[in-house]
């Protein structure tokens, strides 16, 4: 298997003064500031390479804190004097039960990949990193149910489970980074999401360290259990806001015997909808992904070195591209269908499609995933990214991406010192939208001119302002716009059963 | 203008179905050999030929008259052919052994391109339809033998130029120029045609088959024959006594000054 891509961490393109105005939180008075007094009582259960502080005996500077102060995109910014790697449960527990009773608030944290600023405090709260709790517990072969602790980086699980012919039921670009714990945490979605469903069907349990040290194991690895109230789901989901993740259970799925991909070069955005019919109907259970990629975005994948790019003739005249991808049981069976999918498509009287690629190898295969996965890695090279991962009606895609980019250029903001480009790419076939305006730098102006805007657009249609990406800090004050009043309510209700005194990921989610 | 008479090119691209380079491999528990029940492809190298072929024709136009794609191996190893096509071979030559057959041996392979080649020579009206280039990856994955090209060269008794990684024909005078990939940096070869080229890593990237490409792919010829058609024995000068994996990797340990990096080797009698 290739080797997944891990991102590259360029903590130098950081300026600590590059704040992001709207979401600049207010310090919360409620919360008790780490003291060395604090670190020393930490010293006395954790081992001295799991404890990275300021405060401590014998202290790290503070740039050792940057890569978990700081968000993946360099947008958010925390001042986290501490950091603690908890090697066990039990001492994650006994991390939880202190800052309870001193009110010391706790941020945990994974791959720190997240792309709303949910994974770094919003002032100095303790940073708890799951990384070092990070062992497989058990896999059963034959139901292909895996129990693992929460900070396993996904693509190790997915190397893990691979000799047993079966795969992860998520799949995301950050897989050589994220960890299961926090892909839980946010219900991560994912490319896969289309054939193999959400976190809250394949997770069958947790094992969950509450705010005040209990430990609640549920980590059950039955496949039905309908006894009471499925606590569970509140977790998935939760960003860290009601307790800490430090167990999963997870239902694999079989590897499929046979994978095919191809890239489909468009003429116009109007084919993606009925092209979406007819793939759906002539490949039926065999379509694991539908992708969608706009020429913009394709062209930053390109150059910036993602994957191998079509020939010139391929993308002349394209406007957007479709990744298909199948999996099944039997290679003939698969081909099969793709063949009379693809003859179909290209002797229509009115093509759908201008051309496309079909993966001949492994090594091609990956390639044309490449190219789609890299979109996030190529705009993050290319300028400061403003991300909007929303829900809307899929004949609505590229309305609300030529809109905006509309809007900016009506403000004045589209030009090579602000907003360079507005693209747009993603999950068609759960109608899920990544709307990515690239900027020059994070100004102010840019982002008061898309918020509200994007948000007001997404509520008229009755959509979501996060498919996927969880809400974070970056997303507290645009909560009511895809929940009620009495929603909220409720969850502020939750929040306040499991986490009574606010320690939990403060600041995030409910704000 | 159309090319004179005997200023034509005619390649042969022979092209392997091997294991495919990013599985993970695994030896049998007899130690005879590896699981064979994985991904295979077309081998990377005989991408690279195919590739080059048919850019020479996207560079010489009409003057590369035909690209033929051929391969040896069983059923499955048409759809190593049918890729050659669908990246723009004009017809294919399938010899067929049985599934249960071990992969021919380098010599055998070769004794059956230069049978393939002096039939097809033999048969032409014209001079100028006789093969007189042919393009074969440097090794294949799955033995890394690496002498196929050189032994087709000394039966045919044709110029070999190994491991190229730039290739330029110039089919008036018929000489090839030809970078070889050596120790040193690059070798520069000047060559008369006929030739064997063998294709190293840099000398192109394969394209991606296009979707109308495949399709006429389909409907490409490809001529199938056995091994007896030709003449050629298969039997196995070479008996493989034992596979078995490289012994695993354990871990280091970090010493804490010089002083204990001498006491350790040392120790391990260095």
């Amino acid at each position: 298997m290739l080797p997944s891509r891990a991102y590259a961490r360029n903590w130098s393109r950081f300026s600590r003064a590059n704040f992001s105005s709207a979401v600049h939180p207010v310090p919360s008075s409620h919360l008790t500031s780490v003291s060395e007094n604090d670190v020393a009582h930490f010293a006395k259960f954790l081992a001295p390479a799991s404890i990275i502080s300021t405060l401590s005996s014998k202290p790290s500077s503070a740039e050792e804190l940057d890569p978990f102060n700081n968000d993946w995109m360099g947008r958010f910014h925390g001042r986290s004097t501490t950091v603690l790697k908890p090697k066990s449960t039990s001492e994650v527990s006994q991390i939880l039960k202190w800052c309870n009773q001193k009110r010391i608030g706790v941020v945990p944290q994974g791959g720190n990949t997240g792309l709303v600023g949910g994974s770094v405090p919003v002032n100095d709260e303790v940073v708890l990193s799951l990384s070092n709790l990070n062992k497989v517990r058990s896999f059963d072969p034959v139901s292909g149910i895996l129990v693992a602790d929460a900070g396993c980086i996904l693509q190790s699980l997915t190397d893990y489970v691979a000799p047993h012919n079966h795969i992860m039921p998520i799949d995301l670009g950050a897989k050589g980074s994220c960890q299961i714990g926090g892909n839980v945490a946010t219900n991560a979605g994912g490319l896969r999401l289309l054939r193999y469903g959400s976190l809250h069907g394949t997770v069958l349990g947790l094992e969950v360290v509450l705010p005040d040290g209990t430990i609640l194991d549920q980590l059950t690895t039955l496949r039905k259990d309908n006894t009471g109230y499925d606590l569970k789901q509140l977790f998935i989901g939760a960003e860290g806001t009601l307790g800490v993740i430090t167990g999963v259970s997870i239902l694999t799925p079989p590897a499929p015997q046979a994978s095919n991909n191809v890239i489909l070069a468009l003429p116009s955005f109007d084919n993606v909808l009925p092209l979406y019919q007819t793939v759906k109907r002539q490949l039926s259970e065999i379509l694991s992904a539908f992708e969608f990629i706009d020429r913009t975005a394709y062209d930053l994948a390109v150059k910036h070195g993602q994957g191998r790019a079509l020939a010139d003739e391929e993308t002349d005249g394209a406007e957007c591209f479709v990744l298909v991808e199948t999996s099944g049981g039997r290679r003939e069976h698969d081909e099969e269908k793709l063949n009379d999918l693809l003859e179909l498509l290209l002797s229509a009287e009115k093509p759908l499609v201008n051309t496309g690629v079909l993966s001949q190898s492994p090594a091609q295969f990956s390639s044309l995933w490449a190219l789609r996965e890299g979109v996030t890695e190529a705009v993050s090279k290319e300028g400061k990214a403003y991300k909007y991962d929303i829900s809307v009606p899929l004949s609505l895609f590229k309305e609300v991406v030529d809109n905006t980019r509309e809007h900016l250029r009506s403000k004045g903001l589209l030009h090579d010192k602000a907003v360079k480009y507005v693209l747009g790419y993603g999950h068609v076939g759960d109608g899920n939208l990544h709307l990515n305006i690239v900027a020059d730098a994070y100004l102010p102006e840019i982002e008061s001119a898309l918020e509200p805007y994007i948000y007001e657009v997404v509520a008229s249609h009755r959509g979501s302002i996060s498919a996927e990406h969880g809400i974070g800090v970056m997303k507290t004050h645009a909560l009511p716009y895809s929940k009620s009043a009495i929603n909220i309510e409720l969850m502020k209700k939750i929040k306040h059963v499991f986490d009574p005194n606010g320690i939990m990921n403060p600041g995030k989610v409910l704000g | 203008m159309r090319p004179s008479a005997s200023r034509l090119l005619n390649i042969l691209v022979p092209v392997k179905r091997a294991v495919d380079y990013a599985v993970k491999i695994r030896v049998n528990p007899q130690q005879t050999g590896i699981d064979t029940n994985v991904k295979h492809s077309m081998n990377p190298f005989d991408e690279i030929a195919v590739e080059e072929a048919v850019r020479l024709r996207e560079r010489l136009k009409a003057s590369v008259t035909s690209i033929r794609a051929i391969t040896i191996g069983p059923a499955k190893s048409a759809d190593t052919l049918r890729t050659a096509l669908a990246m723009g071979a004009d017809s294919a030559i399938h010899i067929e052994i049985p599934e249960s057959a071990p992969s021919p041996e380098p010599l055998a392979v070769a004794k059956t391109l230069r049978a393939v080649i002096e039939r097809h020579n033999a048969k032409a009206a014209k001079e100028e339809d006789k093969v007189d280039l042919v393009i074969l990856g440097k090794q294949s994955i799955d033995d890394d033998l690496g002498v196929t090209g050189q032994m087709l060269a000394g039966l045919l008794g044709w110029s070999q130029a190994t491991f190229a990684s730039k290739l330029e024909v110039d089919v008036e005078k018929k000489e090839v120029f030809v970078v070889r990939e050596i120790d040193g940096g690059g070798e520069e070869l000047r060559c008369r045609l006929p030739l064997v080229v063998t294709t190293d890593l840099r000398l192109n990237e394969p394209r991606y088959a296009s979707l109308p490409n495949i399709m006429k792919a389909k409907k490409k010829p490809i001529e199938k024959l056995t091994p007896a058609d030709l003449g050629v024995d298969y039997t196995p000068m070479f008996e493989t006594l034992k596979v078995a994996e490289p012994p695993k990797r354990v871990g280091g340990g970090k010493v804490a000054n010089v002083d204990e990096l001498v006491a350790k080797l040392r120790e391990a009698g260095i």
